[in-house]
């Protein structure tokens, strides 16, 4: 029998948002066990909420992620609404809803870019973040930033969307579909992808249900919730997609899942630009009452929700946070095992989980704590098998 | 039937429930049962489990288990009282595996022993943090002078 290794990965990955370490032993090239240790990133973000007034909290929340960094605070402002059940204006639930979908657009496609350069196709890399580029000028022209773009606050939303600024606005939502459309299906016909993508890291049904992982990830396996349909908010229940449920629950799933749903938002967004009504974009809230509320919203990477109690002050009297990455990270330990190691990082990067690991990652001898691979070799080893796939298939 | 219904007929006088509004429910619970109420709702209703918050209050630690009901569009939330000083609560690991790291969390930051908890170790706290120390409790009168006295 081989020796059982132990293979560090972590806690510092350049791919990832936050630092995650996870642990995989493995006999030969078979993973046979699986930990991850996170919180190498907590910050404390819910105690200082408790601190803050609710206005500065929005922008507090807006910073614990860099990528989807509207889901916290779409949540966040829900979860105050709900409170006293405080009415938002109709033409901010619109533009709410365009600053959401945009955000998701351009949150798969660096995902998707990311995927690719893993297994090997850098073009796929390159073209993802090129075609992410003009969704971001998008943010750029409605709210000033390309991230972080201060639109949310309670009641309504910051800055209006100009008349003005609408047929252009909808032309480069156009380009942006045409780009959307063209990747996924350069993506998805493409056959050593489906070789590489397909049958890995499988997360059975009732593997899912038990673990409730939410968005895409459960979506892949077959389960069909979306916030955004489910429990609906701002303007999602106005217009009309579909949602993308798979049934396999691999990694091409998940891939699947996520471009088909950049095309969905695109549709959304051009309904929303649309259909906006006329009026106030904010309800002129001064304060905020005594009890408790929950926001959830539909972010990239599935549910996120914010709980909230006030006891009628301006500043929350507790706040609790949970980000879909949370419930979506356990999942790993029923999709590696058994799996090879040339797939792992593929496997781990399909969750999404805010990625940044592979630059630590390292395979370490059990007894001598020898480095005998890094992260560089874990990427390569996945980008060789996809080299020997296509000399295979073409 | 409604899910409230569907809880009231199944536990009678044992629950509380506050519909504070069409898609939030709040169901007061003794710790002894919360445990079958959260069972009945994941495996019988088929809820999903979305996540559990803590709160420190005068009497003790008071946990929430949200639940969410995605076919209906409501939030359940389980409301009980862990009561100060045991801090001891049953792990709902068991039932809803999804609940093990949510479970670690409240652990760490609030001092509460999930009894039968796979692996009750830290999660988000370094490891060379004090013993003891829950960051989410509390400043209390007696806490704040015990450091003055200190």
């Amino acid at each position: 029998m081989a020796k059982e290794k132990l293979i560090p990965i972590g806690p510092f990955h350049p791919l990832l948002e936050e630092p995650e370490y996870f642990k995989f032993r493995v006999e030969g090239e078979k993973v046979t066990g699986a930990d991850v240790r996170i919180g190498y990133n907590h910050r404390g973000i819910e105690k200082l909420a408790e601190s803050k007034t609710y206005e500065q909290d929005v922008f507090l929340v807006e910073r614990i992620c860099g990528i989807c960094s509207t889901s916290h605070p779409f949540a966040f402002v829900q979860a105050a609404e709900d409170v006293s059940g405080i009415e938002v204006p109709e033409r901010a639930k619109y533009i709410r809803t365009i600053i959401g979908e945009l955000e998701r657009i351009h949150s798969h496609m660096l995902w998707v870019g990311l995927a690719g350069h893993f297994i090997g196709y850098n073009t796929v890399f390159m073209w993802a973040w090129k075609y992410r580029e003009p969704v971001l000028d998008i943010f750029e022209a409605i709210s000033g930033n390309r991230n972080h773009y201060g639109m949310f606050k309670v009641g309504g939303v910051r800055r209006d969307i100009k008349e003005s600024d609408i047929p252009g606005l909808l032309k480069a939502i156009d380009e942006v579909e045409k780009f959307c459309s063209m990747l996924t299906k350069a993506v998805m016909d493409d056959p050593v992808i489906q070789a590489r993508t397909k049958g890995i890291g499988i997360l059975k049904k009732q593997d899912a249900i038990d673990l409730c992982v939410v968005g895409p990830v459960a979506r892949a396996s077959g389960i069909a919730i979306d916030i955004r349909k489910d429990h609906p908010y701002a303007a999602y229940d106005k217009v009309s997609f579909e949602k993308i449920v798979m049934k396999d629950g691999d990694v091409f799933s998940k891939a699947a899942v996520r471009l088909l749903e950049t095309i969905e938002s695109v549709k959304i967004i051009r309904q929303c630009l649309k259909n906006m009504p006329q009026g106030p974009i904010d309800a002129g809230i001064r304060e905020i009452g005594a009890g408790e509320g929950i926001g959830q919203h539909e972010a990239p990477r599935g549910e996120v929700i914010h709980y909230i109690r006030s006891n009628g002050s301006n500043y929350p009297e507790r706040h609790k946070i949970r980000a879909p990455s949370f419930m979506n990270v356990p999942s790993f330990k029923r999709t590696v095992i058994g799996q090879s190691i040339s797939d792992a990082a593929l496997i781990t990067a399909a969750v999404d989980p805010c990625y940044c690991c592979t630059e630590r990652m390292a395979v370490v001898d059990n007894d001598t704590n020898k480095v005998l691979l890094t992260g560089e070799d874990l990427v390569r080893l996945c980008q060789e098998k996809t080299e020997k796939l296509k000399g295979k298939i073409t | 039937m409604t899910v409230t219904k569907q809880i009231k007929d199944k536990f009678k006088d044992k629950v509380e429930i506050l519909e504070k509004s069409k898609k939030r429910i709040y169901i007061s619970v003794v710790k002894e049962d919360a445990k079958d109420v959260a069972r009945y709702l994941f495996s019988d209703l088929g809820a999903r489990f979305s996540t559990a918050s803590g709160i420190d209050t005068r009497l003790g630690v008071e946990i929430l288990y949200h639940m969410a009901f995605d076919k209906n569009g409501i939030v359940v939330s389980i409301r009980t009282l862990v009561p100060k000083p045991e801090l001891e609560m049953h792990t709902f690991t068991d039932i809803i595996p999804a609940t093990e790291w949510i479970e670690r969390e409240i652990h760490e930051m609030f001092g509460v022993d999930f009894i039968g908890h796979p692996f009750l170790e830290r999660l988000l706290l370094p490891d060379d943090w004090e013993e003891g120390v829950y960051p989410f409790r509390k400043k209390t009168f007696e806490s704040e002078k015990e450091n003055l006295e200190r």
